[in-house]
């Protein structure tokens, strides 16, 4: 009888401690949980080249740093010891006062980024950071292209955001002769042209003014470093955030090759009438059909 | 006289030092190849390139991207199985107190609690050592769920590693945390009851072949073994038999065998236990 109601206790502890252990586990589960969700998504933060979809980079990426040393080391680094790359750290990015420029005030724990105005890439030939990757969440396959029937990178083919405008505050939209960015662009002449405006208040003079092309645009952010206004009026966001849409049912008529897919037309045909035409009008009542 | 004691006080520390100079000069190797671009070893723990050419990952990180679900490269898979296997078959734990940068900050947090005498029962909180199990297992099933490697979103380890490597930001709180924890809350207790990193390596390396030894006929019972030892649970055998540390939480530092004053333990291999102290005394009497 005693022996019973001690194996009955024991039982009774057992299951009393899993149930707590289940339940502290829920609890640590929804807690941790919620911290890993909301520091995996920040949205303002820009990758390095060939980096995969923010979703599936954050689920790649190791956090290993092999990127930011080999865009640190690198042969070709104007600053040694500096690097474009960063790894994110607890607390977030964080930037000096006195020169304001968008950042990411949160960078997923451990993953490369980098801030333009800070440092940009300076887009090297070779890829350092993209090649060094070893899990694949910077992938050399998205900054390639075909030459000769070979497989060659091609840092021209990397998106790591796109250039923006702010027309109120860029003085070349004033009229001020301007064209640090255009002069600082990798690809320029084809992410980013200088543009002739009549310049109305004056009315004999032009603006000559900066155009970003986002089919060419790396985002590489040379523009944002080089742009001489206080705030920079040129900076590069991630490309989700700086491009609309115009949904596809408007098209551009006037472009050669848009591919208009329009619905087949379906007509009605009405079977001709049998009799002649004078028949039919002197025999209809038409007026009070 | 002197020297005698300092090659005694060498003698008496001699993995203690060897783990620390083994820990430090890793965590520097990793530092240099950032700083300097030395490139004997590069990255850090999570994954690395040794030499330039020998990929090593952290297996653990690994699991969690299968079930985040993702296509792990073979670059890395070779890279985690080389470290796995070089655990798995010969060091047991021994990524913990060899290699593990928070060992030195729990160290010292045990180290203190020892000097400040807040070794009684009043400063400890009990709870199971089990407890890192259910986080490891924990840790796999919210990487599922949130498609990213969970752990190594709030692992500690790598925030102090990847810290001293890359730049700490706000990760030293973490590290605090784990220092204030092991010296006022539960002494051993992140490394010993909730770290899942060591859990980890806990179940995958339990059979590997070094490991600590007691020759019972020498144990004195003195069990200074016992009270050093930060798994204390791995050492039924003391005093009892003879025999190996079979257990997968032994962390191989081989403190135990630095106090033992009487020669009952030493490191051995599995399966192989050192010459003329395999049997008891009476026993080989009775051969
Ligand atoms: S391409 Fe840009 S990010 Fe990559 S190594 Fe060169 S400067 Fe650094
Ligand atoms: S090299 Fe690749 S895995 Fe390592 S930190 Fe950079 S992006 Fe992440
Ligand atoms: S427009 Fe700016 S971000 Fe785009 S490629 Fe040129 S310099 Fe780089
Ligand atoms: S550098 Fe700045 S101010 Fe000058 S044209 Fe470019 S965006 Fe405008």
């Amino acid at each position: 009888m005693e022996k019973d109601t001690k194996h009955g206790l024991n039982r009774r502890k057992f299951i009393i401690s899993s149930v707590q252990a289940v339940g502290l586990s829920m609890i640590g589960g929804l807690v941790w949980g919620a911290y890993v969700s909301e520091d995996k998504s920040s949205p303002i933060v820009l990758r390095p080249p060939g980096a995969l979809k923010e979703e599936d980079f954050v689920k790649k990426c190791i956090k290993c740093g092999l990127c930011v040393e080999a865009c640190k080391h690198r042969p070709n680094n104007p600053n040694p010891g500096t690097a474009t790359l960063a790894l994110g750290t607890p607390g977030g990015h964080k930037p000096k006062k006195s020169t304001p420029h968008i950042y990411p005030d949160k960078v997923p724990i451990g993953t490369p980024y980098f801030v333009p105005r800070e440092v940009p890439c300076y887009m090297c030939q070779n890829i350092p950071c993209t090649v060094a990757c070893p899990t694949g969440a910077l992938e050399p396959n998205k900054v390639t292209s075909i030459k000769n029937g070979r497989k060659v990178l091609d840092i021209n083919k990397a998106k790591m955001g796109l250039a923006v405008i702010d027309m109120e505050s860029c003085i070349a939209f004033w009229g001020i002769q301007c064209d640090a960015c255009y002069r600082a662009c990798p690809v320029i002449d084809k992410a980013l042209t200088i543009e002739y405006m009549k310049n109305e208040r004056t009315g004999k003079h032009a603006y000559l003014v900066p155009v970003v092309h986002s089919k060419h645009c790396t985002g590489c952010g040379m523009c944002e470093y080089a742009c001489v206004t206080e705030k920079p009026s040129i900076f590069v966001l991630p490309i989700h955030l700086a491009k609309g849409k115009a949904g596809s049912h408007y098209v551009k008529g006037w472009e050669k090759k848009v591919d208009v897919k329009l619905k087949p037309q379906t007509f009605h045909k009405t079977k001709k009438s049998e009799k002649s035409p004078e028949e039919y009008l002197n025999t209809e009542d038409l007026f009070n059909e | 006289m002197n020297s005698n004691k300092i090659l005694k006080f060498l003698y008496k520390h001699r993995f203690l030092l060897s783990r620390r100079i083994v820990q430090l000069s890793i965590l520097f190797l990793y530092f240099a190849g950032n700083a300097y671009g030395w490139t004997i070893l590069k990255g850090n723990l999570s994954a690395s390139l040794f030499m330039e050419t020998i990929p090593f990952a952290d297996p653990y990180a690994v699991l969690q991207m299968f079930a985040a679900g993702a296509l792990v490269s073979i670059d890395v898979l070779l890279g985690a199985f080389l470290i796995l296997f070089f655990y798995a078959v010969i060091g047991g734990r021994a990524f913990c107190s060899w290699v593990c940068p928070i060992n030195m900050v729990t160290d010292l947090a045990n180290w203190i609690r020892k000097k400040l005498k807040l070794d009684k029962d009043e400063w400890q909180l009990r709870f199971s050592r089990k407890t890192r199990y259910w986080i490891l297992g924990l840790s796999l099933i919210l990487s599922f769920l949130l498609a990213v490697p969970a752990f190594e979103f709030i692992s500690p380890i790598s925030m102090l590693h990847r810290g001293v490597v890359f730049g700490m930001g706000l990760g030293w709180a973490a590290v605090l945390g784990v220092f204030l924890f092991e010296l006022f809350v539960t002494k051993n207790g992140w490394c010993g009851h909730l770290c899942p990193l060591g859990a980890f390596y806990s179940l995958a390396t339990s059979k590997s072949a070094i490991r600590v030894y007691h020759y019972q006929p020498n144990c004195t019972l003195c069990m200074n073994c016992k009270n050093i030892c930060p798994e204390k649970q791995v050492l039924p055998i003391i005093g009892k038999e003879n025999g190996f540390v079979i257990s997968g939480e032994c962390i191989n530092c081989g403190r135990c065998i630095e106090v033992c004053n009487d020669d009952a333990l030493q490191f051995a291999f599995r399966y192989l236990p050192p010459k003329g102290k395999e049997k008891m005394p009476a026993e080989a009497e009775l051969n």
